[in-house]
């Protein structure tokens, strides 16, 4: 049996390419079909009744035509535009900080439903957050365990015994937590604060709708994501390119 | 002997510079160095003599920093434009359509792209500075901002928007709203809500 001409599906839009005169080339990931590309021909022209429907971060209902090379989107109806995103320039860079992760951590054709649930989500809680902050972090952890990556945070890496509530230490190559002891034998290991062990179990291992009330300090903000995003740029072997934008909007005030 | 069927050195080479130009793939570059190998000698050479003299003479205006053959451009220059108003645009190509509806008649700015933080292109990257300098030098009441409505077009008005707002001028964009022809039925709910926001009185 020869696979349909056309099919259905829903996707967010990741990332854009403009390619000749109006085309352009998306990345999609999908519910069903993980991260694709497709074609979306005409878009760029303003009576395109498909370009409103694949901005960035759009979640839409594509119907897509079986091309020789990419396949071809030929109908599209936005599910959810995300637009409180599109109207703050900080909730913004976040959510394409988390659109460009999840780009950079998968591969095509490669279905994954929970990390679909997860961005979805993600991109509904960056529009409601006071600083969303915290729902970044929450999807870095719960994206990490989803690929496989999920960071041990609860027994020490090297001697297997259950940290001590104390400093203790973290390994990005190793993936988790090192006892003071232990620690000896990994020179790279970065010291975590036993306050941002326990909010990062806490993220890795409650629902959603009790994180969101946690209160942290700034200070343990920074710690967090300094490193998440160490272990991040480990993981991914390069650095994650919108970082410097969120870096430069804090600066700026 | 040599029966490879690689084409001759020089032909292979044009292949591979016209295959650098965007749009252009390879099978594209060779059926256009076929055509040109087969081109009157006169017509290579002004085509060639054409590619150098963009190269040559167009620079970047020092003021608005559009592509220009004489800087500062025809247009900074011109003494019946508007001075009060500056348009910023993304790119040199953004001009023209706002040229051809003969409704604005001030100055521009071009930025040489928006900020898109997946890129990795940053203010850095853009020509902010110049315009914060042409702010500078004072006389200028209104800053209409004219990026693409995408979501880095508008990620660069917010920017602007904060970085210009203290200087006391007035900032304002572009509306939005249905292309004109267009079909409600088509239309997006980020383009409809918009509209709806900024409707008119009748």
């Amino acid at each position: 049996m020869t696979a349909p001409k056309v099919y259905k599906t829903e996707a967010i839009v990741l990332r854009r390419m403009n390619l000749g005169e109006a085309d352009r080339i998306l990345t999609l990931y999908s519910p069903n079909l993980g991260k694709f590309r497709a074609m979306a021909k005409g878009v760029r022209r303003p009576m395109s009744k498909l370009g409103g429907h694949l901005e960035l971060l759009t979640q839409t209902a594509l119907m897509l035509a079986r091309g020789q090379n990419l396949d071809i989107v030929t109908q599209s109806q936005t599910i959810n535009s995300f637009l409180p995103l599109r109207e703050n320039l900080w909730r913004a860079s976040l959510a394409i900080y988390a659109a460009e992760l999840v780009d950079q951590f998968t591969v095509e054709h490669v279905e994954n439903r929970p990390v679909y649930k997860l961005l979805v989500d993600t991109l509904h809680r960056l529009c409601q957050a006071q600083d969303g902050e915290l729902a970044l972090r929450y999807f870095e952890l719960n994206l990490l365990t989803h690929l496989g990556y999920k960071p041990e945070l609860h027994r020490c890496l090297g001697c297997t015994s259950p940290l001590e509530p104390t400093t203790n230490f973290f390994t990005s190559s190793g993936g988790g937590a090192l006892c003071p002891r232990c620690k000896e034998t990994e020179p790279q290991a970065q010291p975590i604060s036993l306050n941002a062990l326990k909010v990062m179990r806490f993220l890795q291992d409650q629902e959603y709708a009790k994180v969101h009330k946690l209160k942290i300090s700034a200070e343990l903000g920074r710690e967090l994501e300094q490193l998440m995003r160490h272990y991040i740029r480990y993981i991914l072997e390069r650095q994650v390119k919108s970082v410097e934008f969120l870096d430069r909007l804090r600066r700026e005030g | 002997m040599d029966i490879s069927p690689v084409p001759a050195q020089p032909v292979s080479r044009l292949i591979e510079e016209l295959n650098k130009l965007p749009g252009i793939g390879p099978k594209t570059a060779q059926r256009l160095t076929y055509f040109l190998v087969r081109l009157p000698e006169k017509e290579a050479r002004s085509l060639a003599e054409a590619i150098l003299a963009v190269k040559e003479k167009i620079v970047l205006c020092s003021i608005c920093q559009n592509i220009t053959d004489s800087d500062p451009c025809l247009i900074c220059r011109s003494e019946v434009r508007d001075r009060t108003k500056i348009c910023v645009v993304a790119e040199p190509l953004d001009i023209l359509p706002l040229e051809r509806t003969r409704e604005y008649k001030g100055l521009y700015h071009v930025l040489h792209g928006v900020i898109s933080p997946m890129e990795g292109i940053g203010p850095d990257d853009l020509k902010i500075k110049e315009l914060l300098t042409r702010l500078g030098d004072g006389g200028v009441e209104e800053v209409i901002l004219a990026t693409n409505p995408t979501l880095e077009g508008e990620a660069t008005v917010m920017y602007l928007h904060r970085l210009l707002a203290p200087l006391g001028v007035r900032v304002t964009r572009l509306a939005r709203g249905l292309p004109y022809g267009a079909d409600l039925e088509y239309a997006d709910e980020v383009t409809l809500t918009r509209a709806l926001q900024g409707r008119q009185e009748v």
